[in-house]
């Protein structure tokens, strides 16, 4: 259903978390709530990499849920990010994807904003030749695009609208922490690129690919027939934060047999009659101080960092209505690379990303969701997988950490 | 890369170059991607990039092949391995340009490419606006690309992209 019409009521199913409601991805009432409870409320949002903002001045355009913000690094050092407004007449006034700047200037009316966002210059606060200009009250310290409250953590830039927020260790968790700490703590990051698509699907179904490590052995026949994960493999999805955040991972592990089980389960996910040519492309080279070889993070509500072999990047969700999504991509490797394992990160991209061997999979699996929510007559989804956790698991066929997020979702939405 | 044409053997190659994309743009039409590999030569390069990467030079590729071995594993995942609803694509291809030719006989060129694409029971969009910047050497078999960057303008990928530019 495409609105609430005729459901007058936004009641979760009595059967609870197993079940999903079509609502939550199709509501503009929905939408609008997480909007001021999730985005704008007591969360931490990713807004950039410090790789991207290396020098003074530097600065780039980015979001928290769908509302622009601009991301500073000011003379010391020091990141700032405020709401790409103007507080005079509400223009958009950064409009340069990324650049280095001493100041901003709105077109309109030329207000100016220093680094750290707040108002600088009028332009004839005091009026032409004693007529006009602003009342004699009025001072600048009061107006200003609204700022927004900074954590990092080994580089990583995240913003919250809400003074109520924990501190960002704690929001994260210890679980998440660990598995993060991995890809950010030891190594300064070398940004490769970016990529950008638009999905046509509700923001949350992109943490709910990648909480079902159900769908990674079955959608994914490039997984399975290359054996970058199959069902059997040791592999575990750990939660913290609430219910909030995921890591799913995994261990490549080439000598893993397959039995014929499940084997049979998985039939139509093999292609028994491919080889790669070049098979340079899959191979891991291990670098990294975990026994995982993949780690996929879903960090609450807006980030999601990836680890797949030695192809590195995250992936900023910015909402777009209940419908849509856009993923901005940062694809990284190290400022140490040797120009072998530059070339080899480059390569291994190929996975992932909207042109992904596993990349578009995905992509359009959730485009397909949508669809499902948006056309039928039915009006709810069923996650039953692995009913004795909630949460962590250890087995791939499982949903318990969809069924964590939603249980402090409800919460946090009322439902 | 020295331009080192005639004005007349310039425009003996861009005709040449414009055969080539006619049967390029024409073998992907056909979504057949099992022979685009052949359009470069053993150890050809070829990338999908946004300009917004190019313009501060970032390295990364959407798709990144190096070499035919790794184009024929892509086409044989868009093929066999990659789960996508069907599509028709239209590859257009103009303003083909000689930038030059070196000692050697590679052939730097560039031309725009306008990328349709229809989805069923949907109308047909733009899906992507760009540039080949090309370097071409000749062969026994013909002109090859000896790299090809697909340089896109385009700032949003919609949803994803399966074929290649």
């Amino acid at each position: 259903m495409d609105t609430m019409d005729g459901n007058t009521e936004l009641r979760w199913p009595e059967e609870g978390l197993t079940h999903i409601p079509d609502w939550i991805y199709t509501s503009d009432e929905i939408f609008a709530r997480e909007r001021e409870r999730i985005f704008l409320g007591p969360t931490w949002n990713f807004i950039a990499l410090e790789a991207e903002l290396p020098r003074p001045g530097d600065f780039k355009r980015s979001y928290v849920g769908d509302v622009p913000v601009v991301v500073t690094r000011d003379a010391d050092g020091a990141i700032h990010a405020f709401e790409n407004r103007c507080a005079h007449r509400g223009l958009e006034f950064c409009r340069a994807l990324r650049g280095n700047a001493s100041e901003f200037i709105c077109p309109y009316h030329q207000w100016m904003y220093d680094l750290t966002g707040r108002l600088k210059a009028v332009p004839f606060r005091r009026g032409d030749r004693g007529k006009g200009g602003m009342p004699p009250g009025f001072d600048m310290n009061d107006h200003g695009p609204r700022r927004l409250n900074i954590a990092t953590r080994h580089g990583v830039v995240f913003a919250s609208f809400s003074d109520d927020v924990e501190p960002l260790d704690e929001y994260l968790g210890p679980e998440t922490l660990e598995h993060f700490d991995v890809v950010f703590a030891n190594r300064k990051l070398k940004v490769l690129g970016f990529y950008r698509n638009r999905l046509n699907g509700n923001w949350k179904l992109y943490h709910e690919n990648l909480k079902d490590p159900y769908h990674a052995t079955l959608l994914h026949v490039y997984l399975a027939t290359f054996r970058l994960m199959v069902a059997g493999q040791k592999s575990a999805m750990f939660v913290s934060g609430k219910g909030r955040h995921a890591t799913a991972a995994s261990a490549k592990d080439d000598s893993a047999e397959i039995g014929k089980d499940t084997a049979a389960e998985m039939k139509n996910a093999f292609r028994d009659d491919m080889a790669l040519e070049d098979q340079e492309f899959i191979r891991f080279v291990p670098e990294f101080d975990s026994p995982w070889t993949v780690t996929m993070q879903t960090i609450w509500p807006n980030l999601i960092v990836q680890r797949e072999l030695n192809t590195l990047g995250i992936r900023h969700i910015v909402p777009r209505g209940p419908h849509a999504m856009d993923m901005y991509w940062t694809m990284f490797g190290y400022e140490d690379d040797d120009a072998d394992m530059a070339r080899h990160r480059l390569k291994q991209g190929n996975l992932m990303g909207p042109s992904g061997y596993l990349g578009v999979d995905d992509n359009e699996a959730i485009r397909f969701v949508q669809d499902g929510f948006r056309h039928s007559v039915s009006d709810r989804g069923i996650v039953m997988l692995d009913p004795e956790n909630e949460g962590g698991t250890d087995t791939l066929i499982s949903e318990a950490s969809i069924r964590s997020l939603y249980r402090h979702y409800r919460e946090v939405m009322d439902l | 890369m020295s331009s080192n044409l005639s004005p007349a053997e310039a425009r003996e190659l861009r005709f040449e170059i414009e055969e080539f994309n006619t049967e390029y743009a024409r073998a992907l039409d056909a979504l057949d991607v099992e022979s685009w590999p052949d359009f470069f030569t053993e150890d050809g390069f070829y990338r999908v990039t946004a300009r917004e990467n190019i313009d501060a030079g970032m390295t990364v590729g959407l798709v990144w092949c190096d070499g035919r071995p790794m184009l024929r594993d892509r086409a044989a995942a868009i093929r066999k391995t990659m789960v996508y609803a069907p599509r028709w694509l239209r590859h257009l291809i103009s303003n083909v340009r000689v930038n030059g030719i070196d000692a050697d006989g590679a052939i730097e060129a560039e031309a725009n490419y306008l990328i349709l694409e229809t989805l069923m029971e949907d109308e047909t969009r733009i899906f992507q606006a760009g540039q080949y910047r090309d370097v071409f050497v000749r062969t026994g078999e013909g002109l090859k690309l000896k790299s090809r960057d697909c340089v896109y303008d385009s700032h949003l990928i919609p949803n994803d992209m399966v074929y290649p530019a």
